[in-house]
């Protein structure tokens, strides 16, 4: 069974896999910020990433957003479809609507970043 | 932090129905309800709704008002009869201060001239500042009276339809036989407006103007009106797509303090000939000196969107800086305008423009990018 979700501060997701790769998404709250989704360029196969480094983009009709790597890896794999149906990205963000796998340079870096409690109580704060 | 923003007679009424609410030119003011896009496309194929309350709405009153905008503004008040609205330029000697719509009301009882100019809320206080150091001694009355009014835009093809049939009935044929750029007074939802046919969204409607106490009695009786019709009420959001797929400038972005206005598709706001006004001369040496740069129309292969202050390439030349750029939702790609060396302003030259270190190709094309259907 998959670990929990596990946030970074700027929106992203990031779950452990049992194979012990990630993978990466934007969260739901953050989706539903943005809204009116354009354009994605997803991050780049093969490239390895620092945590915090953006490696991809995200476009709203109002302004464009860097995607950040929650913990540093190198990047395995990406959703190749996901930028011709972005709405997934509202339907299904934590599913259909993943961005990218990878092989964190260290799985306890994880631990590092927010739990779902933590989370809720940052866009609880966020949105007040 | 949003204590010391000015708040429009409407924006409760944004806060309880989900408005995203931002800080516009010292105002709180809603950017989008739910989606910007679904917004822009209701005001394209039924209509939309916008509190631009935040505009800046001023009184020209007294027997010297229409002889003192005569020395003001770049527009003559010639032929400017009541009823009659007008689009101009505020300009000193040095700069362009705003563009604004200059309206010539029924004259006071007694015969005195009454106008009304229209002006961006970022520039109100500074175009109220520059008017008030030029007026006479006697005269001329000026007025702010942005906090006393609400000023509502009802746009798109079924707009009248939805605005006349609030009006009283004896109003309604009047409001409705409203020719673009003309105002009249009449009775909305039950209550005295000041109504124009004039817009920035590219299509047709008019814009209300109401007294507080009532700006949201009217505002909700338009949205409930319009509801079955497909209108929407729309964010700042929207109604920048929309001018912009219009093919209209907006103060700060096309058009600066330091703008040549015949090289962004404004020579018509600009009567030179046998006139004076601040900057005239200036002016004057601009039309007969074009510039080297002029707004020109881009459209993008991808929904990557250029926006203000990209560069402009054609192969590594610099060729220009983009002005405004959004997705386009009605075009359904991205678009801009920019200002483009003249040579390459030309309809069908390919282009790149430099977005976060990538080059997105593109090409020129004529403004606007959509155009109503008569």
């Amino acid at each position: 069974m998959a670990a929990p979700r596990r946030y970074a501060q700027s929106h992203e997701w990031i779950r452990l896999e049992d194979d012990g790769t990630a993978t990466i998404g934007i969260s739901a709250y953050a989706v539903e910020a943005l809204t009116d989704l354009v354009f994605m360029q997803l991050p780049e196969v093969g490239r390895h990433v620092k945590a915090g480094e953006s490696f991809g983009e995200i476009e709203s009709v109002k302004a464009v957003s860097d995607i950040y790597a929650p913990v540093s890896g190198a990047v395995l794999g990406v959703n190749e479809d996901l930028p011709k149906r972005l709405e997934s990205l509202g339907q299904d963000p934590y599913e259909a609507g993943w961005i990218a796998r990878i092989r964190p340079d260290n799985p306890a870096d994880l631990a590092g970043l927010l739990d779902q409690t933590a989370y809720d109580a940052l866009i609880a704060k966020q949105s007040h | 932090m949003t204590d010391h923003l000015h708040e429009t007679p409407l924006t409760p009424w944004h806060d309880a129905h989900g408005g995203r609410m931002v800080d516009f030119a010292g105002w709180r003011m809603p950017v989008q309800y739910s989606s910007i896009v679904e917004e822009h496309l209701a005001t394209r194929q039924a209509a939309g709704m916008f509190d631009v309350s935040h505009m800046g709405r001023l009184s020209i009153v007294g027997p010297a008002a229409v002889d003192w905008l005569e020395s003001l503004l770049t527009r003559t008040m010639a032929g400017v009869g009541v009823g009659r609205c007008r689009y101009t330029l505020v300009t000193t000697d040095e700069a362009v201060l705003d563009d604004a719509l200059v309206s010539r009301e029924a004259d006071a009882s007694d015969g005195t001239p009454r106008l009304g100019l229209v002006v961006n809320a970022s520039n109100r206080e500074r175009v109220v500042a520059w008017l008030r150091s030029r007026l006479p001694a006697t005269g001329v009355v000026l007025a702010d009276h942005t906090r006393e009014t609400a000023m509502i835009a009802v746009q798109g093809p079924r707009a009248m339809e939805i605005v006349c049939g609030l009006c009283r009935p004896s109003d309604a044929a009047r409001v409705g036989g409203l020719a673009s750029y003309t105002a009249t007074k009449a009775s909305v939802a039950g209550h005295a407006a000041a109504i124009s046919r004039t817009g920035y969204t590219g299509e047709d409607g008019v814009e209300i103007v109401v007294p507080v106490a009532v700006a949201c009695e009217v505002w909700e009786a338009i949205h409930d009106a319009g509801r079955s019709a497909g209108l929407r009420a729309c964010g700042l959001g929207a109604r920048d797509t929309l001018r912009l797929e219009a093919g209209m400038p907006l103060y700060g972005h096309e058009l600066r303090e330091d703008s040549d206005p015949f090289a962004i598709g404004l020579g018509l706001a600009m009567s030179l000939d046998g006139r004076s006004f601040p900057g005239r001369d200036r002016f004057s040496a601009m039309r007969s000196q074009p510039a080297s740069r002029v707004r020109a129309g881009l459209v993008f292969d991808s929904k990557r969107t250029a926006r203000e202050g990209h560069t402009v390439l054609i192969g590594d030349r610099t060729v220009g800086t983009v002005t405004s750029g959004s997705f386009a939702p009605t075009v359904g790609t991205a678009v801009a305008m920019a200002l483009l060396d003249r040579a390459v302003a030309v309809p069908g030259t390919a282009v790149d423009v430099l977005v976060r270190d990538t080059k997105q190709s593109g090409r020129v094309v004529p403004l606007p990018f959509y155009r109503r259907r008569a």
